[in-house]
């Protein structure tokens, strides 16, 4: 087995088993904490792939920031309170199922669709590079990208309209 | 990669290591002897010739002090934030280049621990997750002034960093290349970012004196109104790693700065002082030494920046926390956008002008 897979599959192991750990750990600091060693294992993923620009940008976006956010929140929540009632039978049932569904679709899909080949004479080792991820974007993807970042503009309007302070609201 | 490769790589990254930390550890003392200096007395001079082993002492004063956890602290939590602060301070040296290239047999060896050509993004990254160190350190302390400190901290971080990747922008839009070897590279011969971004460095000197948690913009340690900021419940070694992840922070932007915006290891003249040394010692010893001479200049430019960080300290008073908000969110981010508009505009219309013009 050469250096290259069995990192691989060391990686894959790690992310799994943080996965797991994200839904098992009682206290959620501690799921939140799996949560971002899972990013970094994806991010070890996407630099055997020589996606190293998609590997940073899942660290800077995903582990520095949007999980900051999710500790912030957290943090404020009071924990020592358990709020037991709202995990009664039902719920967990009704989460099962839910769940369960999911699972299944997911499993259905993944048997119909087919596999594109992959063919190691055509395969371009560079295309996750910087410069061609740059050119692919700003050359052929150019309106795509252009919309989306509207669409960023109008959900950042959004959040700024929805936490602004309404005149005569109090001032703390 | 064959052996003697990998070696070489592995011996880089030693170094890099090793220096990053006695430089942090120096640079403790030389906080101490800039503050005496400025404050007119004589700083530390017991320990060894100028205090020069008072770091020493101090660190083996912290590791013989008695190792606590509170008793309703997270206990691994508790252990885990110091050491997630040193590692991510620790992890940002390895992409800096520290000079050209060294010229042994015939091997050309990179005075930098990883060319990457996403080099600034990782530095990025980096800074990035400095922020769970003391988020988790400040909430595992279960101290509700800890707990204030880390999420201060916390939020001045996310603050800054939003206008530091905007003032890094513009120079990304100058140099076409995220890696910090061929940003280097392309501020040869006194071509140096600075004359070409001076409201970019100036935005980018500030938010990283707000990410390094340095005065004027040390309010997550606040003592007037947090007593201790997030490690109000650390004492020992545990204190000294926060401390210490401060100061290689402190050494890391200093390098920073000096790559991006002050040319590295590239001096005035070089190109002259490298045709001299390889015509007195030959093409191999000659480059190594003109090497050498271009690593002293960077780590002379780095400290220069270590110096100034720590004249600040000594100078100027802390800011109020809506104070450094409205700087951050207000000032800062509105100006690193209109200087990416400007450099924009100077890079498509003015260059092909100039460059028309002079020849």
């Amino acid at each position: 087995m050469n250096s290259a897979i069995s990192f691989f599959y060391f990686l894959s192991f790690l992310t799994v088993l943080s996965a797991v750990m994200v839904v098992v750990s009682r206290n959620p600091i501690h799921s939140v904490l799996y949560l971002i060693l899972t990013f970094f294992t994806l991010s070890g993923h996407y630099i055997l792939l020589n996606a190293q620009f998609l590997a940073a940008v899942n660290i800077i976006v995903y582990a520095g920031a949007i999980m900051v956010l999710f500790l912030f929140v957290i943090m404020f929540l009071n924990m020592k309170q358990d709020n037991e009632e709202s995990k009664t039978n039902l719920t967990k049932i009704a989460a099962t199922i839910v769940g369960g569904t999911v699972f299944v679709i997911l499993f259905g899909a993944y048997r119909k669709s087919i596999i594109p080949a992959f063919d190691p004479q055509q395969f371009d080792s560079q295309i996750g590079m910087i410069e061609n991820l740059g050119h692919l974007l700003f050359r052929d993807y150019l309106l795509p990208f252009e919309l989306v970042s509207i669409l960023l503009l109008v959900a950042m309007v959004g959040a700024v309209m929805l936490g602004k302070r309404e005149i005569g609201e109090r001032h703390f | 990669m064959d052996l003697t490769e990998f070696l070489i790589k592995t011996a880089t990254i030693f170094v890099v290591f090793v220096l990053t930390l006695v430089i942090a550890m120096y640079s403790t003392w030389g906080e101490r002897k800039v503050a005496g200096f400025i404050q007119d007395r004589m700083g530390p001079n017991r320990a060894g010739p100028g205090g020069l082993l008072q770091p020493l002492a101090d660190a083996g004063k912290m590791f013989f002090k008695e190792d606590f956890i509170p008793a309703l602290a997270n206990k691994w939590l508790f252990i885990a934030g110091p050491s997630l602060a040193m590692l991510t301070a620790l992890l940002a040296s390895a992409v800096i280049p520290f000079g050209s290239t060294f010229r042994i047999n015939g091997h050309e060896v990179a005075l930098q621990g990883v060319e990457s050509n996403i080099g600034i993004l990782y530095v990025f990254g980096v800074v990035a997750l400095g922020v769970y160190g003391i988020m988790v350190g400040g909430w595992a302390s279960n101290n509700k002034f800890s707990l204030l400190g880390a999420i201060r901290a916390a939020s001045q971080n996310i603050s800054y960093e939003v206008a530091m990747g905007l003032s890094l922008i513009a120079i990304l839009m100058m140099s076409s290349s995220l890696s910090l070897g061929e940003i280097v590279a392309q501020q040869h011969g006194g071509n140096w970012n600075i004359f070409y971004q001076p409201l970019g460095f100036i935005i980018f000197i500030t938010c990283s004196f707000a990410e390094c948690n340095r005065v004027p913009f040390d309010l997550p340690e606040c003592e007037t109104e947090l007593v201790g900021g997030y490690h109000t419940e650390y004492g020992s070694m545990k204190l000294g790693f926060y401390l210490f992840a401060e100061y290689i922070n402190m050494f890391i932007s200093s390098a920073i700065i000096s790559v991006l915006y002050f040319g590295g290891y590239n001096y005035p003249g070089m190109d002259w002082v490298y045709s001299q040394l390889t015509q007195a010692f030959g093409t191999e010893t000659g480059h190594n030494a003109a090497t050498l001479i271009g690593t002293a200049v960077f780590f002379g430019k780095a400290l220069f920046f270590i110096f100034f960080y720590m004249w600040v300290r000594w100078t100027i008073p802390r800011f109020r926390y809506d104070q450094l908000m409205n700087l951050g969110w207000k000032k800062l981010i509105p100006l690193a956008i209109f200087n990416i508009i400007i450099t924009g505009a100077a890079v498509l219309f003015l260059k092909p002008l100039v460059t028309a013009w002079l020849n």
